[in-house]
């Protein structure tokens, strides 16, 4: 087994257009998913970045740590610059006027970038079939103003807008659906992924790579500093996100589900849960109340998986 | 002999962005500016415009998709109005702040609220300190020449910046007006294909809209400040091309009657047209009257301004937005902050005219003029500052 994952990274590019000198923090998954991704994708790529995380750790002028043609614009919009990217260069290639290659569009936005305030463009862009391909790097909360909610942050957990006291738990509602949300737009290609499970995650960006249509892949981050961990800790708490159902692989394509890696018997998500500052307040009961919600969810996906 | 066809503006107005051979349109509709997105949509579909055209799900995405497309090195145009300007009013400033030359058709209308869809300053005034270049029309031929010479500006590469082509809601984007359209040749021969300095492209990555510690922000604003001011001479220089090239002749103060005059209108936009006929009926009776009207808003063009109304007595400016608690209406501050640095005496008043589409007439401002030179109104303007034209107490 050990033999054939090296093969397989090898197999992989070894060049990197996610370079050195950025400023992210110790174990931040987040960059490591990018870094990843990026590899796939290729020379041929452009990418458009929300503001978040990744845009403040990589470009503070004059440096960048991105080897690819790279814009930022604002917050909410990473989908409709890059609907308006591909626009351009393919009217530029239709008229001649720069040689006609198959350059491939990549948007790149967190959580909130995505979920919340870049919603709409999000929507918009995935209904117009723009032939792209959006990242949603999810750390399960506002992280680049410090750890704040939204409504992809898990129930339960403590963000600095959401934080747990007398009457409170933490984030009261349940992480938003996106991939789901997403699917329901006739992408062709939806997938999860989560770079704890670089393989799999290769395998989607090459998929998505290749889609003639808009494409979405939504990626696990996780993120140390938010999620109050050691920051040697992440890969493994991707993989124990993984293992419990809480953040299931899987993947749609042409409105075929499909789950990647089954990671059954699932562990409880108890293991998953302990460890981490965010969830520290929680009590059994609570514990008991996500255990039950992350369980059906799990049933539901492999019917999912299993009808369609 | 050309033929002048009757056009409703708004058509004409697409028109003009398809002789400039746009090629990215990112639009979402608004009224009064619907008519120019869709006749673009019509041009495209029928295949008489190479263009990309991008049914957005907002104006905040159609500012967003225009920076993308502009970036990537496609000539982009867009259009709005009012509510629409605000939704995009956070991406105008990274328009600008990334120095693309976008070029933008804003039909002025009334913000909400309440509601209204009909014409007045309220959305542009909002928007005027953007770092778009501004340039606003009396009427319809205006309107196309301003959009064909607007990419030639904006382009430029002393420039790179976006352009904004005012008209006012109605009065003027629904009007139908004989215009005098140039061949596709001829604008050819004017307005070469865009030639951007960076593009997005793999083969020569580069970075843009990185973010600016405290020691590079103002440097950078500062060159950006700069760049706008100094656009002041490659507006002047196109116009004049223009006027040599297709016999229009255009200036970035327009003046009217300005010799002998006792008071002096400054104003922008479509009201020019009204004035102007006051200053020919007070003529009539023996009174002179004179216009200053700003073709170019942004950047300000003060030393033209100053030398318009040199040595005039009384200056009366007038404005198509409401100050909301500010001393006075912000063209007023504008003209009056230039002519008091100068050192003129010169007595000036402010005056609100035609908000969300209120009709203003010659008449209103023949009773200015009368006002002024009567010293009638100097009670009224010592009390607020600005005087609203037909306003029910
Ligand atoms: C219109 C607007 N509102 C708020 C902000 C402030 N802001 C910048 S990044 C950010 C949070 C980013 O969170 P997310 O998208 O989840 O990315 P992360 O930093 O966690 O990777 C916020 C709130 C902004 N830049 N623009
Ligand atoms: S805060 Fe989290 S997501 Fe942001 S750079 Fe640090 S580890 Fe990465």
């Amino acid at each position: 087994m050990r033999l054939k994952s090296l093969q397989l990274y090898t197999d992989n590019p070894e060049e990197e257009f996610a370079v050195s000198g950025h400023r992210a923090c110790q174990g931040c998954a987040e960059i490591l998913a990018l870094r990843l991704a990026l590899k796939i994708f290729g020379k041929d790529t452009i990418l458009c970045m929300a503001t978040g995380c990744m845009e403040i750790i990589s470009t503070p002028l004059p440096t960048t740590s991105w080897k690819l043609p790279w814009i930022h614009v604002a917050f909410e919009n990473a989908a409709s610059v890059a609907a308006g990217v591909e626009a351009g260069v393919k009217i530029l290639m239709d008229k001649g006027k720069i040689a006609r290659k198959d350059i491939h569009v990549v948007a790149i936005a967190g959580d909130g970038g995505t979920s919340d305030i870049g919603f709409q463009a999000l929507s918009g862009a995935m209904e117009r079939g723009h032939k792209f391909t959006y990242i949603c790097v999810d750390n399960e909360a506002y992280m680049n103003t410090g750890i704040q909610r939204s409504s992809s942050t898990p129930y339960g957990a403590m963000t600095t807008t959401s934080p747990p006291g007398k009457k409170g738990i933490g984030q009261s509602t349940w992480k938003k659906n996106m991939p789901e949300i997403i699917a329901a737009h006739n992408v062709p290609y939806v997938a999860t992924a989560c770079p704890s499970y670089p393989f799999d995650l290769f395998a989607k960006v090459k998929k998505a790579r290749l889609t003639q249509g808009p494409s979405y892949l939504h990626i696990l981050s996780v993120c140390p500093t938010g999620w109050r961990i050691p920051s040697s800790e992440a890969v493994a708490y991707g993989r124990l996100a993984v293992r419990t159902g809480m953040f299931p692989l899987y993947e749609i394509e042409d409105g075929r589900w499909r789950v990647t890696y089954s990671p059954e018997p699932l562990r409880p998500v108890k293991d998953y849960l302990k460890g981490q500052g965010r969830y520290r307040h929680l009590s059994e009961e609570s514990v008991a109340i996500i255990q039950e919600r992350i369980t059906s969810e799990w049933e539901l996906l492999k019917y999912q998986c299993t009808i369609k | 002999m050309k033929a002048i066809k009757g056009v409703e503006v708004s058509i004409a107005a697409s028109v003009a962005a398809k002789l400039a051979k746009v090629e990215v349109i990112a639009a979402y509709p608004i009224t009064p500016q619907t008519h120019i997105v869709e006749h673009l949509a019509d041009l495209v579909a029928d295949g008489e415009l190479d263009a990309v055209y991008i049914n957005v799900e907002s104006e905040h995405s159609a500012m967003s998709a225009c920076c993308g497309s502009s970036a990537a090195g496609a000539r982009t145009f867009t259009s709005t109005s009012a509510q629409g300007m605000e939704l995009m009013h956070e991406i105008l400033f990274i328009a600008s702040g990334m120095r693309l030359p976008i070029v933008m058709a804003s039909v002025n209308r009334a913000l909400s609220a309440p509601l209204s869809i009909w014409g007045d300053h309220s959305d542009v005034m909002a928007a005027r300190d953007t770092g778009w270049i501004m340039l606003f029309c009396e009427n319809g031929q205006e309107v196309v020449d301003a959009i064909i010479m607007a990419f030639k500006i904006a382009e430029d590469k002393r420039v790179f910046l976006p352009l904004m082509v005012n008209l006012d809601g109605f009065s003027l984007s629904h009007v139908i007006e004989p215009i005098d359209f140039p061949s596709q040749e001829e604008v050819d021969a004017f307005l070469p294909p865009y030639d951007p300095i960076y593009t997005l492209h793999p083969d020569k990555p580069v970075t843009m809209g990185a973010y600016a510690m405290p020691e590079l922000y103002t440097e950078a604003k500062y060159a950006q400040e700069m760049a706008i001011r100094n656009s002041k001479v490659v507006v002047k220089e196109v116009m004049e091309e223009y006027g040599k090239k297709f016999g229009r002749h255009y200036n970035i103060v327009e003046t009217y009657n300005i010799d002998k005059a006792d008071v002096i209108f400054v104003a922008l936009g479509s009201v020019g047209e009204n004035i102007k006929t006051a200053i020919d009926s007070l003529k009539d009776q023996g009174k002179e009257a004179g216009l200053v009207q700003l073709r170019l808003f942004r950047p300000f063009p003060a030393e033209e301004i100053l030398a318009a109304v040199k040595g005039v007595k009384n200056i009366a400016v007038i404005e198509r937005v409401m100050p909301a608690g500010a001393p006075n209406g912000p063209l007023f501050q504008e003209i009056s902050t230039v002519v008091h640095m100068s050192g003129a005496e010169v007595s000036m008043t402010n005056y609100i005219v035609g908000l969300g589409g209120r009709d203003v007439l010659p008449e209103d401002f023949e009773d200015i003029y009368n006002d002024i030179v009567s010293g009638k109104n100097s009670e009224l303007q010592d009390e607020k500052n600005f005087t609203v034209i037909g306003v029910r107490a």
